[in-house]
């Protein structure tokens, strides 16, 4: 299949583009694996990715229930940040955006990773303070992150209403100025074609429907493909972690929920960077191609339809209009929904066990798609050395038994209110 | 739209209430080992298909009601109040 490069792309050009090759194989499952990951989602295309580069363990298998981007990697808003407060999130988050700023060249695949920098915005002085806390942390924790005045703020992004009458008057900001965005769809392709070229096996159409268990421990697979056995089997199903874990007669800290995403019809450049709303839930960016992509709340009930309800389509437009009234003259193109594993704490599990041979990714709530490159690459040494990485040491399962939970928002195990 | 028939008030847009939680766990005894608890506070059986759930009729009567709910496609098949089962009246 080759490198991509400026030398291909003409001689492919020159010769009318017939030559491409797909850019990763369609293989038939093996009977035998070294390690198996369920699920071919961002997470699952990065831990076989980082499995076979970092850990030279290539003997790997994704199965897919699907097909590659179908899912909540296809689903998000394509924000990527690290603005976190608490130190067991700030440190993994903040290794993700140096893997992010290396991706394109690193897996030869352009993510069209765009540092345009992540803006929320503060409405009152209290909420400015929490920002400044939020800032002066960040900044300890080596992230990059600035106050902005409000005048800065409506600099930066001229569509504010910064009206004296508006409802919410805009007091100031913080900004993460490396923060920015991503091409979602790139970000899967990119990840499996680089784990395919490194050996990896990506199965689609090939649904787990039950776990193959020697005593107490896993040792594959029943799929729609067949069995499939292998000494470790690492789950990345987010969205559908509860469903298969009750195959194991295994309860998780996870309910899941549906987040709802809007895109416009692609309009001039508007919106320069990412922006959130403070006095409502909004956030909002342009993609490149033209389309104002934004989102909101999750619609707040336990939900596996992958729709939401329109309720929570009002409220999250009510406060981007709020924020942005000229947006009242886009056309609206699409709205979808995606389910969420919406975990006790506000914060993922990349864990070993809790039984033999079981490695779980889970829990990642409604901030999945900037975690994917650090999740990867944690996820992949959890498996490879049967132990956490020093990034993701905080995100067990039993932090919630032993009091160690990690609750960004002080929300409590109430996981709509994450 | 999600719609509940509300026994008080009939049936209501789902954004007149606030969705509370899975009204199937109990609260363990005091004294119940701290496994018992956490498995209470912490984990959830969380199914696709039918799940029993409290609503909080928040802008109706304020009435807490139990509802059996689809979770893949949202159709209710029961009302009852907090006390009721499914079982127990249908």
């Amino acid at each position: 299949m080759g490198q991509y490069n400026a030398l291909n792309i003409a001689w492919n050009a020159l010769r009318g583009h017939k030559n491409w090759q797909r850019a990763w194989r369609d293989p038939e499952p093996k009977r035998n694996y070294d390690v198996i990951i369920i699920g071919g989602g961002g997470h699952g295309l990065a831990t076989a990715y980082y499995l076979a580069k970092n850990h030279g363990i290539t003997n790997v298998a994704i199965l897919e229930k699907g097909w590659i981007g179908g899912g909540n990697v296809g689903r998000n808003t394509t924000i990527v940040r690290s603005n976190y407060l608490l130190d067991g999130n700030a440190p993994f988050y903040e290794h993700g955006m140096n893997l992010w700023r290396d991706m394109a060249q690193d897996l030869n695949y352009n993510v069209m990773f765009s540092p345009r920098g992540v803006m929320n915005i503060a409405h009152t002085k209290s909420q400015y303070d929490t920002f400044a806390r939020r800032a002066n942390t960040m900044r300890l924790n080596g992230i990059q992150a600035e106050l902005l005045s409000r005048e800065e703020v409506l600099e930066r992004e001229p569509i504010i209403d910064g009206s004296a009458d508006t409802r919410f008057p805009v007091w100031g900001g913080i900004l993460q100025p490396d923060a920015g965005n991503a091409r979602h769809d790139a970000v899967a392709w990119g990840y499996a074609r680089a784990a395919d070229q490194l050996g990896v096996d990506i199965i689609q159409n090939c649904e787990v429907t039950d776990f193959i268990k020697q005593g107490e421990r896993i040792i594959g697979v029943k799929t729609s493909r067949g069995d499939i056995h292998a000494e470790k089997v690492g789950m990345a199903v987010a969205g559908s972690s509860s469903r298969l874990a009750e195959k194991l007669d295994l309860r998780l800290p996870i309910e899941s929920h549906v987040l709802q995403a809007f895109v416009t019809e692609p309009y001039k450049p508007l919106i320069n960077g990412v922006v959130t709303f403070g006095a409502g839930h909004f956030y909002v960016s342009q993609s490149d191609k033209g389309g104002v992509v934004f989102g909101g709340d999750i619609d707040g009930y336990n939900t596996y339809a992958q729709r939401g309800n329109l309720p929570v389509f009002e409220d999250v437009i009510a406060g981007g209009l709020t924020m942005m009234p000229c947006l009242s003259r886009l056309k609206l193109l699409r709205n979808w929904g995606g389910v969420m594993d919406m975990s006790m704490d506000g914060s993922p599990i990349i864990d070993v066990g809790p039984i033999d041979g079981l490695y779980l990714n889970t829990g990642w709530c409604y901030g999945g798609f900037k975690a994917t490159p650090a999740s990867g690459y944690c996820f992949a040494h959890t498996i490879a050395n049967d132990e956490a990485h020093e990034l993701n040491k905080a995100y067990t399962l039993d932090r919630f038994a032993k009091g160690y939970t990690i609750d960004e928002k002080g929300m409590g195990p109430y996981p709509k209110a994450h | 739209m999600i719609r509940i028939n509300c026994p008080y008030c009939g049936e209501r847009e789902h954004s007149e209430f606030t969705y509370g939680e899975d009204a199937t766990r109990t609260t363990p005894d005091n004294d119940a080992p701290m496994e018992e608890w956490n498995k209470f506070v912490y984990e959830r059986d969380n199914p696709a298909g039918e799940h029993i759930e409290y609503w909080h009729h928040a802008f109706g009567c304020r009435a807490w009601l139990k509802v059996q709910r689809n979770t893949i496609t949202h159709d209710i098949s029961w009302v009852g109040l907090p006390h009721e089962n499914p079982e127990a009246t249908s």
